[in-house]
């Protein structure tokens, strides 16, 4: 069993925490020992957010080491771009096309990273990166904040797990009244990456 | 069955199976799931108290009336509670009593870097603690059982990385022990439980006497275990720093420290006598390094590994490859110098206040004022950095009045103004209040009043009238309390309407007298309030910068012009009130 290592990255607010939950469980109902770091409290304010989420035969630490992340699940275009020392060079980044800028930059105060270098950061050691619209998907589905299962979606398309195994874990975790709202968002995030 | 359990999570699991029926907590990052977790299960009662030296004390009640109980709180709480703990230590209890202190390394959402295995060592308690969810939910159990085999409270010790961290947690098929038929008989023992000093002087060598049965229970103690590998490194630790150890000397012999005070002295000497190079991996304050060198044993650690700051696997590994423990593939060398050079300097994301905030208005009308603001601990707290620039100190909760009493009886001739928010008032803003009037000061103290907790995630507290388990109760109301008090100028304001505000504030200021104003608006989280954003007329924007001043996240600088992010925005039209030009459009008027 292969040791998969996934950093989630955002802002405060996006939606990290439910995304890292689903697969955590399905990592478990493949089989793997899980382990999962999350970020609560003051950062849930907008701030920057990393979740960690490991699968693995035995996994010890529930944070990843720096180098060895396989995926890198970027919620919003700078924080993606914050983790490239932590990726392989052979990891898969998904990033949601979308910016949300910082406070020193809405006051002019500095200046949001042009999103082809962000690019050039994310891919300088051979790292294959994907841009989803997610948060548009989202957005036109009704609800901004699905775009972290949208991201899912495509993420899954990488991954062991039929689309049923995926959608159980995404039923135990949503409220019902935003059930079909997310799982159309796993659907639309799976097309994107087959489009 | 096995399910993913957030540490939080875990450890209320823990003491649900084990038969805990009263919990009590203050909410407090990275601790407050525990409290939410616990009141999810049958016939428990769970409930926030006003701060936590009051929950330990309902703990520490209902643990003396034969009831288990667990009480949760975040480092800093423990703080508030020391008194309580140390009592309690000198009488004992009836019924088994847990606290869970979560500790924030690095200080994710805290004002200071604590080790509270210190307070088990000042207190003469002992202390668990627990490396993932499982064992989290373990030892909440085990220290019930411990606690009442030695007639003590017991500690157990989390941090952010096992609080937030899930993972896999056994799911029990044994039901907790039923509810006792009977209610509880009180047993009345004042020569322990009243600790005048003479009761108290007969407690304490019973205190220093169960530590020491306690040591010795340490020796045999399952969780306290020995894990020979290769002979050369032998690493003492326990927690999070276990499973980092784990991961980068994989070959290394361990001594896994369940129980993290009082140390067992002869499993430590014999594991020291089994390898050649002992070393301890441990976060924050060396007290396990302190501990083995007062043994007269050789040991590293402090040389190795910082004290100051969160542990994490590459930071555990820098530093063993820097001691000369490990060596490093040439490979992962190249790849790591090549990832260092490339990563620019990127914007900082500080936490900000949500769009639609009704803090945001108050600050940038108290900022306006020219006031010397002592602020205190919340979400408004945020309001201190750029651009609203608007808070002046930040201490530990209920900090803000008390301080700016004592500027003003320092001479300083600013208009001063304490600002705290209604959890923060009902935790420990009262007493300072009183404090205000009785010593005579002219402080204008503004609570911000969003009808919850909200820093921590939407907490109940008395001023709600809601408890922590959904019930409606009696609504504590701090206009009453500030009016019982005997303060005669009090005002209740919406923020939102901030021409009224500054009006209000400019008297209170000018008023010569200690003042109150409750700056009321429900947070946008609870009431997920959402309204058609306004628009900027691009032709009308004069671009001069006054909305920008406000720090709303929605509002974007562009060349010559703002734009307002309608995903971001909330539509709470703040910004309207603020634009000299006019330029922002409410769309919510047909
Ligand atoms: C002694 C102590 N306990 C708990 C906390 C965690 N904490 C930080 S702010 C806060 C309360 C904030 O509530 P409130 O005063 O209503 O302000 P809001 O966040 O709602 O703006 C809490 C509980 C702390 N910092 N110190």
């Amino acid at each position: 069993m292969k040791n998969i290592d996934f950093l989630l990255a955002g802002v405060g607010g996006q939606g990290t925490i439910l995304a890292s939950n689903i697969l955590g469980q399905v990592g478990l109902k493949l089989g793997y020992d899980v382990k999962k770091a999350e970020v609560h409290g003051m950062a849930m304010r907008g701030g920057m957010v990393d979740n960690h989420v490991r699968w693995g035969e035995k996994v010890y630490s529930p944070l990843v080491f720096k180098g060895k992340v396989d995926y890198l699940v970027g919620f919003e275009m700078l924080e993606a771009a914050r983790w490239p020392a932590y990726m392989s060079s052979n990891a898969i980044v998904i990033v949601n096309n979308y910016r949300i800028n910082p406070p020193s930059v809405n006051m002019g105060k500095a200046s949001y990273p042009p999103k082809d270098e962000i690019a050039s950061l994310l891919t300088a050691k051979g790292e294959r990166l994907i841009w989803v619209d997610a948060t548009d998907i989202a957005y036109n589905l009704g609800n901004a904040a699905a775009a972290g299962v949208v991201l899912l979606g495509s993420l899954s398309t990488f991954l062991d797990g039929s689309e049923e195994e995926w959608m159980e874990e995404i039923a135990d975790l949503v409220p019902p009244k935003f059930l079909e709202l997310n799982k159309q968002a796993f659907v639309e995030g799976r097309r994107a990456m087959n489009a | 069955m096995k399910k993913m359990m957030l540490g939080n999570e875990a450890f209320a699991y823990g003491a649900y199976l084990a038969g805990a029926r009263v919990g009590a907590a203050y909410p407090g990052t990275p601790s407050t799931e525990i409290m939410e977790a616990y009141a999810t299960y049958p016939g428990v009662h769970a409930e926030w108290a006003p701060n936590e030296k009051v929950a330990l004390d309902v703990g520490i009640g209902a643990a003396y009336a034969g009831t288990r109980a667990l009480v949760s709180l975040k480092q800093v709480g423990l703080n508030v509670a020391a008194d309580a703990l140390f009592y309690s230590s000198y009488t004992g209890l009836k019924a088994g009593l847990v606290l869970v202190v979560a500790d924030d390394p690095s200080m994710h959402s805290s004002s200071t870097e604590q080790d509270s295995r210190s307070y088990a060592k000042a207190a003469k308690v002992p202390m668990l603690e627990p490396a993932d969810s499982e064992e989290a939910k373990l030892f909440t159990g085990i220290a019930l059982d411990l606690s009442e085999k030695f007639d003590t409270p017991v500690l157990v010790r989390s941090v952010t990385r096992i609080s937030h961290s899930a993972t896999p947690v056994e799911i029990s098929d044994v039901p907790p022990p039923p509810a006792p038929s009977e209610p509880p008989m009180y047993d009345r023992q004042p020569l322990k439980f009243v600790m005048v000093p003479a009761n108290a002087r007969t407690r304490h060598p019973i205190v220093v006497e169960r530590l020491e049965q306690v040591k010795e229970f340490a020796e045999t103690f399952p969780h306290n275990r020995i894990e020979m590998g290769d002979e050369s490194l032998g690493i003492v630790t326990s927690g999070t720093s276990y499973q980092y150890a784990r991961e980068i000397f994989p070959n290394a012999s361990f001594l896994k420290l369940g129980m993290v005070w009082p140390l067992p002295e002869k499993m430590i000497r014999e594991f020291a006598s089994r390898v050649k190079t002992l070393i301890v991996v441990e976060e924050l304050v060396p007290v396990f390094e302190e501990y083995i060198r007062w043994l007269g044993l050789p040991v590293r650690g402090r040389d190795i590994f910082p004290e100051i700051g969160e542990f994490s696997p590459h930071l555990v590994k820098e530093c063993a490859l820097a001691a000369g423990l490990i060596e490093e593939e040439d490979k992962a060398k190249a790849e790591a110098a090549a990832t260092t050079a490339a990563t620019p300097q990127l914007p900082n994301r500080p936490p900000m206040l949500c769009a639609g905030c009704g803090h945001r208005a108050l600050f940038h009308v108290i900022r306006e004022s020219g006031a010397l603001v002592l602020g205190d601990i919340g979400c408004y707290t945020l309001s201190f950095a750029p651009p609203l620039n608007a808070i002046h100190t930040t201490g530990c909760m209920g900090a803000g009045i008390g301080q700016a009493h004592g500027v003003a009886k320092g001479g300083v001739k600013d208009r001063i103004i304490a600002v705290l928010g209604d959890s923060t008032f009902m935790h420990s803003g009262i007493h300072p209040l009183i404090n205000v009037l009785y010593n005579e000061s002219n402080v204008t103290t503004i609570i911000s009043d969003n009808r919850v907790t909200a820093m921590t995630g939407s907490q109940q507290h008395p001023g709600t009238g809601i408890t922590l388990q959904g019930k409606h109760t009696t609504e504590v109301k701090p206009e009453e309390l500030v009016r019982g008090m005997g303060f005669k100028k009090i005002d209740i304001l919406d923020p939102h309407d901030i021409d009224n505000l500054a009006k209000v504030l400019e008297d209170h200021l000018n008023s010569n007298q200690p003042s109150v104003i409750i700056a009321r608006r429900p947070c946008v989280i609870l009431t997920k309030e959402r309204h058609t954003p306004p628009i900027v007329d691009k032709e009308l924007c004069v671009d001069c910068g006054s909305c920008m001043e406000i720090g709303c996240t929605p509002l974007i600088q562009e060349d010559g012009y703002v734009r307002i992010d309608p995903i971001l925005c909330n539509g709470c039209n703040l910004c309207i009130k603020i634009c000299p030009a006019e330029a922002i459009i409410d769309q919510q008027k047909e």
